[in-house]
């Protein structure tokens, strides 16, 4: 007999609490469409969407809500856009705080300050900071929106997946409950059940990639002081915590600081209480008053799965990959996983599209999980030299940065994360080389005001075919799909001409369900967009 | 694209003022300023393919062989 389900962490939101189900009476499995396993962000995001588009899911979690502490607390524009296609975008913005400006440190100087400067004529800030919980949150409240429009999502709280057995054509599931087991079957399952994902052990996959031997301390602080919203990145601290520190502003006066301790730590001592005041009081200095609001400390590993689709197993989120915290890419990456595949498989369940859409599921984030694993290494390198030369050079530009503007270009704290673009994918199909570079075939399309809105608002989450001061017809069906149409002008829209027009004067785009361009050309087609839509379903 | 062809328009001035920057410095911060000087004309090359060129280059003439 097995251990009924034991809450593995402290809750913050207590959100689907435990009910039984009528499957667990059932003589024989029920099966399922989708079957999501894990309610964290990747989870929730997943089964959003799906449902959203008409696709029963089953989302199973082993708690009855949201973990408690900040965790990811970076979240960037393409996920708030993202977010705001599945209706939790505003609320986010309105939750998190934004911030432009950095200040550098190395050791006890101030090196230089900057200012981001964001560029305009977007609908979502650059990126914003939210503690995770509120991240989820905001995530399960569009959900039980979208439950009460009649998505067909159901959420079950404490149901913890125990055993999963994948067959050719579908999935068995144990399922453990405070009721005790049952089992359940699914055509696909999703699992978005963590870095540890016990399912990918189950299945006796691999986890591929480099470890790195750190150790980061959290510390979340609730300071009334008059604090600056910026972002404060020491190198080689006075304070003397390792390689790194790391303060940051969260909402509710929280400030989240991340210590890097290094390998050969005591953990228990890291923890306790005053060993944790005596480095935040040395960072913020003697006067200043705060209360110790959350702590953690984690390692971290930059690796991937080899594959993120096993036949009706498809891993998303940190399930497939992990990356160093260095620039955020951990949550963002993984909701660009949920946009990627939700639309794919809903086609696929909806016998639109081939099963082999899946296939380019697999590529197109592996090739975006690459790319994060890259750029994080890269910052992990530059912030925690290997070699005494690496060390050398480091320690080089942080000097020259003081002084000279050119060396902050090679200061790497963490790049940012950037929406990953699709080159070379198979979904995509012509481009015209007159039309900017940054909206090419397999970007995701940049925002731009429209008519006192915004576009990605108005392009929504179906196939699109946009028009810019070009002519299309006002409804084009092809390979079971209606694309929905968009006509826009760009006389005096600036924004618009320069990220969709380029040298062009007219433009027509075919647009993913997930906003990424799957082709371009400056006239309407009816044969290559008919041509260029099969592509994008992979039915080439 | 590297030029490999001489290129100084001064070139013994050129190299007794890398030798006379040095002057006075122990090794390690030679070593420091070297980086720094590194750094600085990789900036003004600025192009990445150019600055792979040199770096190749430079290390296969230190490189071990077998």
């Amino acid at each position: 007999m097995k251990n009924l389900v034991t809450e593995r962490y402290p809750i913050a939101f207590r959100l689907y609490p435990y009910a039984k189900s009528p499957d667990q009476d059932a003589d024989t499995p029920i099966r399922h469409k989708v079957i999501v396993a894990g309610a964290g962000p990747i989870g929730l995001a997943t089964a959003l969407d799906l449902g959203r588009r008409g696709i029963p899911v089953l989302l199973l979690d082993d708690t009855e809500g949201v973990g408690l502490g900040s965790r990811a607390i970076c979240f960037a524009k393409r996920t708030l856009e993202i977010c705001d296609r599945l209706g939790a975008g505003e609320a986010m913005v309105e939750k998190g705080v934004q911030w432009n400006v950095g200040k550098v440190f190395h050791d006890d100087r101030l090196l230089y300050e900057f200012n981001l400067l964001p560029e305009g004529g977007h609908g979502f800030p650059a990126f914003i900071n939210l503690q995770q919980p509120w991240f989820e949150r905001f995530l399960h409240d569009a959900l039980v929106k979208a439950q009460a429009a009649g998505a067909p999502i159901e959420v079950r709280g404490r149901n913890r997946v125990d055993a999963v057995c994948r067959r050719d054509d579908h999935v068995e599931l144990e399922v453990m409950t405070p009721d005790g087991p049952y089992n359940l079957e699914a055509d696909w399952l999703v699992a978005c059940d963590g870095a540890r994902s016990p399912i990918r052990s189950m299945l006796g996959l691999g986890f591929d990639g480099r470890v790195f031997e750190d150790n980061f301390l959290i510390a979340d602080v609730k300071m009334n002081a008059d604090f600056p919203t910026e972002r404060w990145f020491w190198f080689e601290p006075h304070f003397k915590s390792g390689d790194s520190a790391l303060l940051h502003k969260q909402p509710d006066d929280i400030w989240r600081i991340d210590f890097q301790l290094g390998w050969n730590i005591d953990r228990a001592k890291e923890l306790e209480p005053d060993n944790i005041r005596a480095r935040v009081s040395a960072m913020l200095g003697p006067d200043v008053e705060y209360e110790l609001d959350w702590c953690s400390i984690y390692t971290f590993q930059c690796r991937r799965m080899e594959k993120f689709r096993h036949g009706p197993v498809i891993f998303a989120g940190d399930s497939a990959h992990q990356v160093s915290p260095f620039g955020a890419r951990g949550a963002n990456s993984g909701v660009q996983d949920a946009d990627n595949l939700a639309w794919k498989l809903a086609l696929v369940v909806q016998g639109v599209a081939p099963d082999s859409l899946l296939d380019s599921y697999d590529l197109e984030r592996v090739y975006g999980a690459d790319e994060n694993i890259a750029n994080s290494t890269r910052a992990t390198d530059f912030i925690t030299p290997k070699s005494p030369i690496s060390k050398l050079f480091r320690n080089s530009v942080l000097s020259l940065a003081e002084k000279l503007p050119f060396a902050r270009t090679l200061v790497n704290s963490g790049r940012l994360s950037l929406p990953c673009t699709y080159d070379g994918s198979p979904l995509n199909g012509p481009d015209d080389k007159d039309l900017p570079v940054l909206a090419r075939p397999g970007s995701p399309c940049p925002d731009a005001p429209v008519d006192g809105g915004w576009l990605l608002k108005r392009l929504g989450g179906e196939f699109t075919l946009l028009a810019i001061d070009a002519e299309i017809p006002e409804t084009f069906s092809a390979h079971g799909i209606a694309l929905k149409t968009l006509w826009l002008s760009a006389d005096e829209n600036r924004p618009l001409a320069e990220r969709y027009l380029g040298k062009a004067a007219t433009a027509v785009y075919l647009i993913r369900p997930d906003q990424h361009v799957a082709a371009r050309w400056q006239a309407f087609d009816a044969a290559a967009t008919a041509e260029a839509l099969a592509r994008a379903l992979a039915k080439e | 694209m590297l030029e490999t062809k001489a290129n100084f328009s001064r070139p013994d001035e050129t190299y007794a003022l890398l030798i006379k920057s040095h002057e006075g410095l122990t090794e390690a911060e030679s070593h420091a300023m070297n980086a720094r000087l590194i750094l600085i004309l990789m900036n003004h090359i600025g192009d990445h393919a150019t600055i792979a060129e040199a770096l190749a280059l430079a290390r296969n003439t230190v490189e071990k062989h077998p």
